[in-house]
């Protein structure tokens, strides 16, 4: 059969299952665009590449399955060159095509040219410039296998405009659809680890039932694995507590009796503290990230370590584990409750872990998260907002964030019941995440409501998209939570900067945020008082037909706590201070 | 032949084996994950092996044992790169090959070439005031040569870096 590169390309998506792209074109990637006219893939038109990055991102985060974004050459694939490191570091299952100037042209400073392969080798898991137009279909299958296998991540694949235009001679080519066996031969150096070492599971499952301060520590590898389901089954079996990452919330259900919520330098005081008391932890794809041990060197300094990941590189990378299981988190975990219903049944018993449960629900019981209520006239408290909306929507709602202090208290305050219902960006902590990213979660699941919490610095990145989201008809609900400044470097700013604010005022209505969002065909809405937030969520629920934007005008001097200070010992996490006075900092606070 | 010295080099010296497929591009992703972290790369070796779908790659790199484990474990994750052993240098054999141009006017002409036979060298090029040798041995014979020849003042020099290959009586490699 006779094709020329750009359909076999826009094939080559249609047989790999894509059902959508986000994209912009432009004039490398031209000839790729024609036959998407007549193929049956949806293509979603952005209005900046950074847009579809993060929106193939979201569609990953909410569905498991690859996100594709198309873009063209030089300044449209730098564009997306932020998406791809977000990807990267949050282990997102991406494809991303990007138009290249004609090979000919390839190295002469061509009209939007751009060494993108260059560019991205650091931020992506691997990338491709294809040279021909037969390599097509195996280069994009590949690009499917090494972005969804093993530890998933973004793949870019560069494409030369002259072996996909049908008016050069070199974009004629043939249909080849390869073989699973031929993708993988064609690989000879990736070999991706699945099932763990049975003698690290049984020294594992031995450290278990030994025990006397456990806690599984799950980070967002168990979300890639699929394992939600086997963690329940491994924390039901042990009665062993849980604490859920930033990227692995909705991982573990928050309702559950053994979840002890986020840990880390805005954790909840539990989560934090059983894991610096904890003798053992039991790392589930985490990757001992330092938004999560605070100063390393004083990190849950009693605990031995189970680490499992299916990348090895995390093994040993931040702190030495004591067993190091490289594997798929999944079967890891089946293989250990296995290993642990044997011991039972064998008799073994594990030591009294009353009193570390005492412990545990003392200080569940002394430092829950907590704010302040306003004070009558106050503007609103964020944390209020959120419960409001937390207990307003379906339990199955996916939650979209950007980064900072919205993002915290978003985290802290929902209660996450399923898997794949928390998106964000945790490892490179981009601003502008959130908008485009709910939008690629409604796309990938159009029967979950989607709402989006951003802050006001956050929205002002990325809002465009908004334009897209009304255009393409996707009812994505977005909760700015206004509060005038970029608020987390407010924060920072006057707890360790002696309250010199440095250019992170916002102002709380340039722009004004109902007409821009009106402007962008959405409906916006305006919440300034308490009696204003429950019907204004209603009425943001009711809207199905287009985007919703509600801005909440908050109050700026809210701080975001727990804190552990950066570069300190999550031994010296700070309560707010209302809560202070219970012998707080001290670590030993509790039974 | 006589055996190779064991080499006294400095503490944290070590020798990457790595097998890479033969592509545009690759040599480039290896150096800038060595380039990320800050490593020095001492020396460096590429050429296509027996088949030539593959390549090798020698690495000679000065750093602790604790960062290599982790560096080693990065290249490993690169798409490209099929294996990678390090090599004890006492159970390898290494060699390397120096290109030189020494000062010599006719008076100093027999003392370079005394030397280079010594070192079982070869000369390549003479003129009335140089001469251009070349040495092909273990990396430690060739820096003994090289210092020897500096008497002589040398006008250019180059070194190919380090090839190595493991040792046939020894399970000289150790799988990382």
């Amino acid at each position: 059969m006779d094709l020329n590169g750009g359909q076999s390309l826009i094939r080559a998506l249609e047989t790999e299952g894509v059902e959508v792209i986000f994209g912009l074109p432009g004039g490398a990637i031209l000839p790729v665009y024609d036959p998407v006219i007549d193929s049956p893939i949806r293509h979603i038109l952005v209005r900046h590449e950074q847009g579809a990055g993060h929106m193939a991102e979201g569609y990953a985060h909410a569905t498991g399955r690859p996100g594709v974004a198309m873009v063209t050459s030089g300044p449209g694939a730098t564009n997306i060159v932020t998406p791809l490191a977000d990807a990267y570091m949050d282990s997102v299952p991406m494809v991303c095509i990007t138009g290249q100037v004609p090979r000919a042209a390839i190295g002469t400073d061509a009209f939007q040219e751009c060494d993108i392969t260059g560019i991205t080798q650091a931020v992506t898991k691997h990338n491709f410039l294809v040279t021909s137009a037969d390599d097509i279909p195996l280069v994009i299958r590949q690009a499917f296998h090494l972005a969804t296998t093993g530890r998933p991540g973004p793949v870019l694949v560069d494409i030369p405009k002259d072996i996909v235009d049908p008016t050069s001679p070199h974009s004629a080519t043939g249909w080849d659809w390869p073989s699973d066996e031929e993708v993988a031969r064609s690989l000879p150096g990736y070999r991706p680890a699945t099932t763990g070492d049975p003698e690290a599971i049984e020294r594992a499952a031995d450290l278990i039932m030994e025990a006397h301060r456990p806690v599984l520590y799950v980070g967002g590898g168990i979300l890639k694995a699929r394992a939600a389901e086997a963690l329940l089954e491994l924390a039901d079996l042990t009665g062993i507590h849980v604490v859920t990452t930033l990227m692995a919330r909705g991982a573990f259900p928050d309702d559950h009796d053994l979840c002890l919520g986020m840990p880390g330098m805005h954790g909840n005081y539990t989560a934090v503290t059983a894991m610096q008391r904890a003798d053992l932890l039991v790392a589930l794809g985490a990757r001992f990230d330092d938004r999560v041990t605070g100063k390393v060197a004083g990190f849950a300094p009693d605990a031995q370590v189970v680490h499992v990941d299916i990348d090895a590189a995390e093994l040993g990378k931040v702190r030495r584990p004591d067993v190091a299981i490289q594997g798929d988190c999944r079967l890891v975990i089946e293989d250990l409750v296995a290993a642990l219903r044997r011991r039972v049944a064998d008799g073994v018993s594990s030591p009294d872990r009353r009193p570390w449960r005492s412990s545990i629900s003392g200080w569940q019981e002394r430092y829950p998260l907590a704010y302040e209520p306003a004070a009558e006239g106050d503007q609103l408290k964020p944390q209020m907002v959120l419960e409001h909306l937390r207990d307003s929507v379906p339990d199955d709602t996916i939650l979209a964030s950007g980064v900072g202090q919205h993002q915290m208290w978003a985290s802290q305050y929902w209660r996450f019941r399923h898997p794949y219902t928390w998106v964000n960006s945790g490892g490179l902590g981009t601003m502008g995440f959130s908008v485009p990213a709910a939008i690629g979660a409604k796309v990938g699941r159009p029967d979950r409501m989607v709402w989006a919490v951003d802050g006001d610095g956050c929205f002002q990145m990325t809002a465009q998209e908004l334009v897209t989201a009304s255009a393409e008809r996707i009812p994505v609900k977005v909760a700015i939570l206004n509060n005038a400044y970029l608020g987390m470097v407010r924060q920072w700013q006057e707890m360790f900067y002696e309250e010199r604010y440095s250019e992170v005022y916002l102002s709380p209505d340039l722009p004004d945020y109902v007409q821009w969002a009106e402007a962008m065909g959405c409906v916006g809405i305006r919440v300034e008082s308490p009696e204003e937030v429950q019907p204004a969520i209603d009425k943001a629920n009711d809207v199905d037909d287009r985007p919703v934007v509600v801005e909440f005008r908050t109050d700026s001097r809210e701080k975001v706590f727990p804190m552990v200070p950066s570069g300190k010992s999550n031994d010296e996490i700070q309560v707010p201070p209302f809560q202070a006075g219970h012998g707080v900092g001290t670590g030993e606070g509790g039974n | 032949m006589a055996a190779d010295p064991v080499p006294a080099g400095p503490v944290g010296h070590h020798v990457l084996s790595v097998l890479v497929e033969n592509r545009s591009g690759v040599l480039s992703r290896v150096a800038n994950l060595f380039a990320r972290r800050g490593f020095n790369i001492v020396s460096l070796a590429v050429a296509p092996t027996e088949d030539d779908a593959f390549s090798r790659i020698t690495i000679v790199v000065d750093v602790e044992s604790a960062p290599l484990e982790q560096i080693v474990k990065q290249l490993n994750k690169l798409v490209n790169v099929v294996e990678i052993s390090e090599l004890d240098p006492r159970r390898s054999v290494e060699r390397e090959l120096m290109l030189a141009t020494v000062e010599a006017t006719p008076e100093e002409r027999g003392r370079v070439v005394e030397l280079v036979q010594i070192f079982e060298g070869r000369i390549l090029a003479v003129t009335h005031t140089e001469i251009t040798v070349s040495l092909e041995g273990h990396p430690s014979k060739v820096d003994d040569f090289e210092e020897m020849l500096r008497v002589y003042g040398i006008r250019d020099l180059q070194r190919t870096g380090r090839v190595a290959l493991p040792r046939l009586d020894a399970a000289a490699t150790r799988p990382t």
